[in-house]
């Protein structure tokens, strides 16, 4: 097990210095001057040549490399240019509220999928499961985009006197406000890396005031998240419930299943104690390789509710031409999935013993 | 003997292809395959239409996309965004917009209609770039093998380690926005699944016996991957090409949603669709309208898609 995981690991430093490496070329490639395109108007051949000489552009690329990995190995992602600040301290505000949506995304869509996907599959060609599998279908086809203004018009246009409005974007309603950490615990004299770290898990503002029983926030901040979540969530929801099915099907096909039905066992511990355990595998990846759509869906479902997570931040480095945002938030997004998925490979190999022998 | 309905399709191994079926076999399986599937039906009819409406766009619309004439009408000012349909008991003397008009006094209904062109335009194109240049990278690293492969995979697990989005988002920030450079960024990123089920097709075909027969009778390198492998392989291809298109379109839409991609006044449906997201509220079938040609065209390439797989190759049947 040790010798897979120690396998796996190293396996994943080459992907991630590949990363780092298309990263950093992707701004020194591709065509088009990075002076320019910061500068824009005020572009011209002295301030470029300053402009060039701050950010160590006039340096060979090799060296320019060496700075950038340099840079990285201390937490320095670059300066934004649009808001004259570090990115790293910008991310460190704005990845809460991302990790916060994608999270509640990511356990709808698996809990449903996966009670969806079960439920197909136990009663194959039943209306539940044409419905699911239409459903899923469709799911699948709809931009999150699309879906997260249709879902606005919904309940924050069509039901606004009903009992079932819910808000059209924002984290919270005006004047409701979470407490930050460091005010609850009464450590506002905190600083340094530790209050950066309090101040990072107060930011998430249904486990900030889940752990400080500040109940209307709470409130008001699941239902905020509700639209934000099923838009980002349905992709993911319908290949994850499609998956549980076929994978399940596949398993209940199987002879020691048949055996389990013959020696009388009740449908349901059939189902569920031999059939959903060995189907789970394909479904757990599945859910690991569905983050990296959950990221990319992230910045348009930010973009639409206005959260300003890290997506809303790349839409807004993109309009400001901060390429050092971009770059910055593209490389961490890659290494969040690399990482995630890396997880996900070891959980395999521990829920299947024939992965580590292999 | 005809196989049970609901049976799996008979396929026959690409050892059994290469070596005696006429090339034209293989279409007429496939073609009864397909039409034997609800799912691809579906697809289809679905994909025709979309065709339809894409070759017939001028005769169909009854205004040019960029036809701003609603302004002159004076139906902007008068807050007249929504659907005026003569039978449904608009006044006569209204002009006739069968979905509306748009912020800029544009036709609604034409613009849908021409924006069908655009998206099929990008999806093929978008998959056919990436086809191009992952089927030469995957051939070249099956095919060769040795540090090669190695080289040319590991920069395809790169790419991959990307949330495929986000990263032509990067690019389109350094390429500058407009529909050609996104259509670019999405054919790159897409680059890698292709080169993967290529690769793993020469791999798996390189040491069949009609291959090792041709090289024996002198054939070259070139002409073995091109008239040997590469028709052996083609049907996986063609079933990831087929949900790649519906992937494509879905991620240039976002890009011009995004605002970098399609850029205004081009009819696409994504920008459409970001450009009037402000009248959510006053008039949703702006956003709506142009969102289900959005999907409907996606679930066409997805439907179709997966009954090809079904039809095709029971061996990529998840």
């Amino acid at each position: 097990m040790l010798r897979f995981v120690v396998r796996r690991l190293l396996l994943t430093i080459p992907v991630l210095f590949g990363i780092v490496f298309v990263v950093f070329a992707l701004a020194r490639v591709l065509p088009g001057d990075p002076c320019v395109a910061a500068l824009q108007e005020r572009a011209n051949p002295a301030t470029c040549a300053t402009f060039n000489a701050r950010y160590g552009l006039d340096e060979p690329i090799t060296t320019q490399f060496w700075i950038y990995l340099t840079d990285l190995s201390h937490g320095d992602l670059g300066d934004s240019i649009s808001q004259g600040r570090p990115v790293a301290e910008i991310l460190i505000e704005r990845l809460p509220v991302t990790i916060e949506l994608t999270l509640f995304a990511l356990t709808l869509a698996t809990l449903l999928g996966i009670v969806l996907g079960v439920i197909s599959a136990s009663r194959r060609n039943s209306a539940v499961d044409v419905g699911t599998m239409v459903g899923a279908n469709i799911g699948v086809s709809t931009p999150v985009f699309v879906l997260g203004l249709i879902l606005i018009w919904i309940f924050a246009v069509l039901l606004k006197d009903s009992p079932f409005v819910l808000p059209p974007g924002g984290r919270m309603t005006a004047g409701v406000t979470v407490t930050p950490l460091v005010e609850s615990w009464g450590l506002t004299e905190l600083a340094g890396p530790l209050r950066s770290v309090v101040d990072f898990f107060s930011n998430m503002f249904v486990l900030n005031s889940l752990i400080t029983g500040q109940w209307e926030a709470l409130g008001d901040a699941l239902r905020h998240l509700i639209l934000p979540a099923v838009a980002l969530g349905t992709i993911p929801l319908s290949i994850i419930a499609r998956m549980t099915r076929s994978s399940l099907l596949d398993v209940l096909g199987q002879d020691y299943v048949r055996t389990a039905r013959a020696k009388g066992l009740a449908e349901r511990a059939v189902v569920l104690r031999h059939g959903l355990r060995n189907a789970i595998l394909p479904v757990v990846t599945v859910i690991g390789l569905s983050l990296g759509g959950l990221l990319a869906g992230a910045v348009l479902t930010e973009s639409i509710f206005g959260l300003s997570g890290i997506g809303k931040m790349i839409t807004d480095g993109v309009t400001s031409r901060d390429y050092a945002v971009v770059q910055g938030l593209t490389l961490v997004t890659a290494v969040i999935y690399v990482t995630v998925n890396l997880i996900v490979d070891i959980s395999y190999a521990f829920l299947d013993p024939r992965i580590r022998l292999q | 003997m005809t196989p049970p309905i609901g049976s799996e399709p008979r396929i026959a191994t690409p050892a059994e292809e290469g070596l005696a079926a006429k090339p034209t076999s293989l279409w007429t399986d496939t073609r009864r395959n397909i039409l034997r599937q609800r799912v691809a039906q579906v697809g289809l009819v679905l994909l025709g239409t979309l065709l339809a409406i894409a070759i017939s766009a001028p005769v169909i619309a009854t205004h040019g996309p960029d036809d701003t004439s609603g302004i002159d009408e004076g139906l902007v000012t008068a807050g007249l965004l929504g659907p005026c349909i003569h039978l449904l008991g608009c006044p006569a003397d209204r002009p006739q917009h069968l979905l509306g008009i748009d912020r800029n006094g544009r036709d609604e209904y034409s613009r849908v209609v021409y924006g069908a062109r655009v998206s099929l335009l990008v999806g093929v194109a978008t998959v056919s770039f990436a086809i191009a240049i992952g089927t030469l990278l995957g051939s070249i690293a099956g095919y060769a093998g040795g540090w090669l492969d190695n080289l040319i995979m590991r920069l395809m697990d790169v790419l991959l380690a990307f949330p495929s989005l986000i990263l032509a988002i990067a690019m389109v920030t350094v390429l500058g926005p407009g529909l050609v450079n996104a259509t670019f960024a999405i054919g790159i990123v897409a680059i890698p699944v292709y080169a993967r089920v290529m690769r793993a097709s020469v791999l798996s075909i390189k040491e069949r016996d009609f291959v090792v027969a041709s090289r024996a009778l002198g054939e070259s390198s070139r002409g073995i991957l091109l008239r040997r492998i590469l028709p052996n392989a083609l049907t996986p291809l063609i079933v990831v090409g087929t949900l790649g298109i519906a992937g494509a379109i879905l991620e240039v839409a976002a890009l011009s949603f995004l605002g970098l991609g399609a850029q205004p006044p081009l009819a696409e449906w994504g920008s459409m669709i970001g450009l009037d997201r402000n009248q959510l509220f006053s008039a949703p079938h702006l956003i709506v309208v142009p969102g289900i040609a959005l999907s409907l065209s996606v679930l066409g390439f997805n439907l179709l898609g997966d009954g090809l797989r079904d039809a095709l190759d029971p061996r990529l049947n998840r």
